[in-house]
């Protein structure tokens, strides 16, 4: 249990930092407009986010000195929303699980300020926005820092709808295209859809321990944990007309609630198709955003809430279920995508279903350790690609790359080393969380069918092998099938993009280290990651044998060889024999190819009838024809009918006839009342 | 001028100074000239206001916020033998009000002097006659008092409307004319009523709401209100009746809206704006002033139509809203959804309810207030409302688009910005009144994002295709100015909303004690029986709730 400890003021300033950084920018740019400089935006934005790493590492130093399971900061700054009973504040709280992402946050979100830096000033449309850019950037850092930072679940709100915003300015950054600005606006509305979930699980939170004798109502994670024991013995019904059953668990309802935020922030069936389309944004947005942190934002709330989560069964079933079925459902896609972000895009929606998996399994250090992981290759990916893209002269499409592992080895070696990663190859750092993650699938005896959603991990992890290796083959080897005009043009990107890329290949390559089993690393209590988590997020405990977590390893490595090895059949060695296989599937390829038109679906079955029900129905019929022409207007005729002659005088414009016509009838009538 | 008539003075000086501004008018008429200058009325309306506005900062400044009951009061026999008195003062809910409506107009009038060119001296007379009646209606503390300003504002707004306004601007002010005389009237009936009812029970007259201090009369508030037995038109249903249609008809709520998109689309900027911003407060503050203390049981008892109606206000405002092609139009019915928050945190009569919805009123007119104040700048570069006929405005126009963009930020709801706080509160509230109904008007939250970022989209980003939009002119010092000075609140009470809400804690706690007595203890769920509550019941050892 965490008790509170003493106010460390310095906590505030970690998130202050970007917001002052975004709010100069902001200023400034009003005033100044596009002449701001350059190195003024760089300086600004840059440095607040590098101080608030450097905080983050004095907070982490402070957090390690204090006992082991008692490490937590607090820093109470006023309260925020206060009325009645409800009363949310304005407090940060840092404890091992808000350290680890605020590090990886601040951490990898330095690196790819930097790596901003070289790229934006590449860019290739006349209204470059670089200030602006920037200004989201830090706007962003904000807010993610507060949702992982607030000591409440409405000041994670607050960042969770900050960095929603941020997302959706920064999708649709290049506005002046069409598409990006729908794709802006998805992102937004589809992540609202989850934020209702949030909303009512809050309200349900509040309205279930306000009232209890013994209890704080409140809606800090102190006062939830305090009342869990109350809320654990609580049924709930619910009126029959709803879908699903009348009678639920509290917890279980509370669980689900929060679940649907989560699933809409973190990209889950059936709320993930705003992510594929967020690569409409710029790539260093694709990398910090919408792989390394904002959609990790739902795996952080459900560790968050592990204590929650750990007494609904039914709600981490689903939690389990929802995430390992998105992991397979998304690498099916990405197996069949071209565009380069695409194919990152979908393995993000995979890799994030990983992470549901093992919390849903319980196990919230695993998630948590390849929340951390793949932040860190994903980000280095995504970045190796926007360096590809960037030597490409803004290229997507893989069909027109090939072969580039000759013109630009920097990128080269460093997005081989993402590859390997990801598809899970030791001592890479993916291999150890990844394991971790089926592990915990394996143990997790009481998730209905564990052993299935272990095989779901399995097949999803030889996929992500095959379909990543695919694309680096398709992408490094082989001949380049770019125009010569471009292929001769073809350039290493600037230090400062290729900077960020050797730091995060060396993280992807070693940060397995910080929290490898025991059974693979013969030192005593060698997973430090789990046992720093473990006060926070209730721990599992391994009843297995280094022998079985081995055989287990082994196999997942054997299925990653696997589809490394078809990769290398189809693309390299007999590359004549994919489009054949291809074209023997026919409509599963299609259905594939079409990312099983869910979208298209999505839009028969809510978006047109619901615009054809408000146009139609409510806004032709009831309002202007049933009140407006029916009542209002009819009355409306008579009235002019019979007095029209009257109403003319309402025209003169006098207004003293007006005030006494009205004063003499109100007179009048007191007068006749009262007598 | 003693601090001692500060409330009059602030309530008073628009309107003393478009009666003065008026006789000068008539001596320079009278000496052979054409009367005063357009531009000296426009500067001594802005003085006017600006001064009205300085005051109540001086009362903002002044009020007690930890003291329960009304402040700055004054009092004044007036028709004494009728028991009409000259009776002000108020409490944190009408400082609110009356910071929101002294803020908003010297704005509008700043604004204002760009697209109104005909008749300036009759509009700026009709402003200021308008502020004076709005002010006088938030301060009033007798009824038959607070009744003549309700009237007052009429007639303003009616001209603002029907001189001012576009092309179908007859039509609009005379809807907007009939359906708030209808309101009126019967409510004049019911205070009536009400005062026949005080006279019964306490032998004296009055129109007071509360008893004056240091007098022996008894306030309106005092009255026993029958709940059944008297004859029909006594009891507290047909008197709530009366007063619901007459606020319900202001506010508006649905299916008494359809006056507020017409009144919108033809009134000129300046008219919309204080039409959102304050006028429709009225509705919502009749209620909350009125409505709730004098009927409580009645209230308890119409609760669940009032929930009803606000939550289908909610969704059908919004999707409505969706599916307008007219930018104002738009924000009109935005306001008919926001209002329905406004009534469901109200009539979820407790604390957090009631302190959201009276922070969403102000926030209300601020949000939308701006919104209107944004789309009257676009209107008078091109002339036109059709989101069609814009797209990519964001390029000519970036400071506006990111000012258009903070606004609709706040509209929707996004933390750190005004509205969530309202919202939110407002949800908690009527969660615990009536979970499902909550629930439902939680979806009213996406909605608003739908509606409002579809409009921005289509105005703000794409290509700039249509050429009439290429020379379009950013914003100007004048218009930037004005901005600004509304999204100061705007991030004020998103970020520090405490200092608004301070002013509402002893007002908000005495109304919400009254429902918590007039609901019985072993009944908790009574104003939303016929809603499908959720139950809590044990299992285990936990044991029942409390």
């Amino acid at each position: 249990m965490v008790e509170p400890s003493e106010s460390y003021p310095l906590l505030r300033w970690i998130p202050l930092l970007p917001l002052l950084g975004a709010v100069v920018h902001g200023v400034m740019l009003g005033l100044l407009g596009r002449q701001m400089p350059r190195s003024f935006t760089i300086g600004i934005s840059c440095g607040a986010l590098v101080l608030a790493f450097l905080l983050s590492c004095v907070a982490f130093v402070s957090l390690l000195g204090q006992p082991a399971g008692a490490r937590v900061l607090t820093d109470e700054l006023y309260t925020w929303i206060g009325a009645g009973r409800f009363s949310a504040e304005a407090a940060l709280l840092f404890d091992p699980l808000s350290a680890v992402m605020c590090l990886v946050v601040t951490g990898v979100g330095s690196l790819i300020h930097i790596y901003s830096i070289g790229y934006m000033d590449d860019d290739h449309r006349e209204d470059k926005g670089f200030q602006r850019f920037f200004c989201y950037l830090n706007l962003f850092i904000f807010s993610m820092l507060v949702l992982v930072l607030g000591d409440n679940l409405v000041l994670m709100f607050l960042g969770w709808e900050g960095v929603g915003l941020c997302s959706y300015l920064l999708i649709g950054f290049w506005y002046s295209d069409r598409w990006n600005a729908y794709c802006g606006t998805k992102a937004f509305v589809v992540n609202r859809i989850g934020d209702f979930g949030f909303l009512v699980g809050i309200f349900l939170t509040f309205w279930s321990l306000s009232g209890v004798e013994g209890l704080q109502a409140g809606v800090s994670y102190e006062a939830l944990r305090a009342g869990m024991g109350h809320l654990s013995t609580q049924m709930v019904t619910v009126p029959g007309w709803l879908p699903g059953p009348t009678e639920w668990h509290l917890t279980t309802l509370i669980g689900l609630c929060f679940f649907v935020g989560a699933a809409g922030k973190s990209a889950q069936i059936p709320l993930y198709v705003w992510l594929p389309d967020a690569m409409a944004g710029p790539t260093p947005v694709s990398a910090l955003i919408h792989a390394a942190t904002m959609v990790t934002a739902g795996v952080y709330m459900v560790a968050r809430l592990g204590f929650l989560y750990a007494a609904a069964p039914g709600a981490s079933a689903l939690v389990a279920w929802t995430g390992a079925l998105t992991a397979l459902f998304a690498a099916t896609i990405a197996i069949a995508q071209t565009d380069i972000k695409k194919v990152l895009a979908y393995s993000t929606v995979s890799q994030l279903g990983y992470m549901f998996l093992a919390a849903g399994c319980m196990s919230y250090s695993a998630a948590m350790f390849h929340v951390v992981t793949h932040a860190f290759f994903k980000a280095l990916l995504f970045l190796g690609a926007g360096a590809v893209i960037l030597a490409m002269h803004h290229e997507q499409d893989t069909d027109k790359m090939g072969g580039l592992r000759r013109f630009i080895p920097w990128t080269h070696w460093t997005f081989l080393m993402g590859v390997i990663a990801i598809a899970g190859f030791p001592p890479f750092s993916g291999f150890f969380s990844k394991d971790e993650v089926l592990l915990s699938a394996w143990l997790a005896h009481d998730v209905p069918g564990h052993y299935a959603l272990y095989a779901i991990g399995l097949v999803t992890a030889g996929l992500t092998a095959f379909y990543m290796f695919r694309l680096y083959f398709r992408t490094f080897w082989g001949e380049c099938r770019a125009p010569a005009e471009v292929r001769s043009h073809i350039h290493e990107p600037a230090r400062t993009v290729i900077a960020p890329l050797v730091v995060l290949a060396v993280l992807s390559v070693l940060g397995g280290f910080m929290g490898p089993s025991e059974a693979f690393v013969p030192i005593k209590d060698a997973n430090s990651f789990a046992h720093f988590l473990e006060n926070v997020t209730p721990s599992v405990h391994h009843d297995v044998t280094h022998g079985t977590e081995r055989i287990l390893a082994l196999v997942a490595v054997g299925v990653a060889l696997a589809g490394l090895g078809l990769a290398w059949l189809l693309y390299v060695s007999r590359p004549g024999l994919a489009p054949r296989i291809a074209d023997s599937l026919g409509g599963l390829r299609a259905a594939v190819q079409n990312k099983y038109w869910i979208d298209e679906a999505y839009d028969a079955a809510i978006v047109r009838p619901l615009v054809r029900l408000s146009d139609a129905v409510l806004y032709r019929g009831v309002d202007a024809g049933a009140i407006d022409g029916a009542g209002v207007n009819g009355i409306g005729y008579l009235v002019r009918s019979v007095a029209g002659d009257a109403l003319k005088y309402m025209q003169t414009g006098l207004a003293q006839n007006y005030l006494l016509l009205m004063l003499l009838g109100s007179i009048g009538i007191v007068g006749l009342l009262v007598r | 001028m003693g601090v001692s008539n500060l409330l009059s003075w602030v309530t008073f000086l628009p309107g003393l100074a478009a009666v003065a501004l008026l006789a000068l008018h008539a001596v320079a008429r009278g000496s052979g000239g054409g009367g005063l200058p357009d531009a000296a009325w426009r500067a001594a309306g802005l003085g006017a206001t600006l001064l009205a506005f300085l005051g109540s900062l001086l009362l903002w400044a002044g009020f007690d916020a930890g003291a329960p009951g009304f402040q700055f009061v004054e009092y004044a026999p007036w028709l004494p033998s009728f028991g009409v008195h000259y009776f002000v003062g108020i409490d944190g809910i009408s400082l609110l009000l009356v910071l929101l409506t002294t803020f908003l107009m010297p704005l509008v009038l700043l604004t204002s002097g760009r697209d109104i060119k005909r008749s300036v001296p009759s509009w700026v007379f009709f402003m200021l006659l308008l502020e004076t009646g709005m002010l006088g209606a938030f301060v009033s503390l007798n009824l038959f008092q607070f009744y003549v300003f309700w009237e007052v504002m009429l007639i303003p707004m009616y001209f603002i409307i029907g001189v001012w306004g576009g092309q179908r601007r007859v039509y609009a002010a005379i809807k907007f004319f009939l359906y708030t005389m209808l309101g009126s009237l019967l409510m004049l009936v019911a205070i009536l009523a009400l005062y026949y009812l005080n006279s019964q029970q306490f032998g004296s007259f009055t129109f007071d709401l509360v008893a004056v201090p240091g007098a022996a009369a008894r306030g309106l508030l005092d009255t026993q209100v029958p709940v059944s037995g008297a004859p029909w038109w006594q009891t507290q249903a047909w008197l709530f009746a009366a007063f619901f249609l007459a606020f319900g008809i202001k506010v508006p709520m649905v299916p008494f809206h359809t006056w507020l998109p017409d009144a919108h689309v033809e009134a000129p900027t300046a008219g919309s704006v204080i039409l959102a911003g304050v006028l429709l407060k009225m509705g919502t503050y009749g209620f909350v002033r009125f409505s709730l203390p004098l009927f409580p049981e009645a209230t308890v008892q119409f609760a669940p139509l009032v929930f009803g109606l606000a939550l289908i206000g909610i969704l059908y405002g919004a999707l409505v809203a969706m599916v307008q092609k007219d930018v104002k139009k738009l924000v009109a019915y935005s306001s008919v959804a926001h209002l329905g928050f406004v009534m469901l945190g109200m009539f979820a009569l407790n604390a957090e309810g009631l302190e959201g919805s009276i922070l969403q009123m102000v926030n209300h007119g601020l949000s939308t207030g701006a919104l209107f104040l944004l789309v009257g700048m676009l209107y008078e570069r091109r002339h036109t409302r059709q989101i069609a006929d814009f797209g990519g405005i964001a390029k000519p126009m970036p400071v506006f688009a990111a000012i258009f963009g903070i606004v609709t930020m706040s509209s929707i709801g996004l933390p750190m910005l005004n509205g969530f706080v309202g919202e939110f509160l407002i949800l908690v509230g009527a969660f615990e009144a009536a979970p499902i109904v909550a629930v439902f008007a939680t979806l009213g939250v996406i909605l608003a994002a739908v509606y409002m970022l579809w409009m921005y989209r289509r105005v703000m980003f794409g290509p700039l295709d249509n050429p009439e939009n290429r020379g379009l002119i950013d914003l100007d010092a004048l218009e930037k100015g004005v901005l600004v000075a509304v999204l100061i609140p705007i991030f004020w009470i998103g970020v520090y909303p405490s200092t608004f809400l301070r002013v509402l804690h002893p007002s908000v706690k005495e109304l919400a004690a009254r429902f918590e007595r007039a609901e019985p203890a072993e009944e908790p769920a009574q104003a939303t029986a016929w809603l499908p509550p959720l139950e809590v019941g044990a299992e285990g050892p936990g044991g029942p709730r409390p």
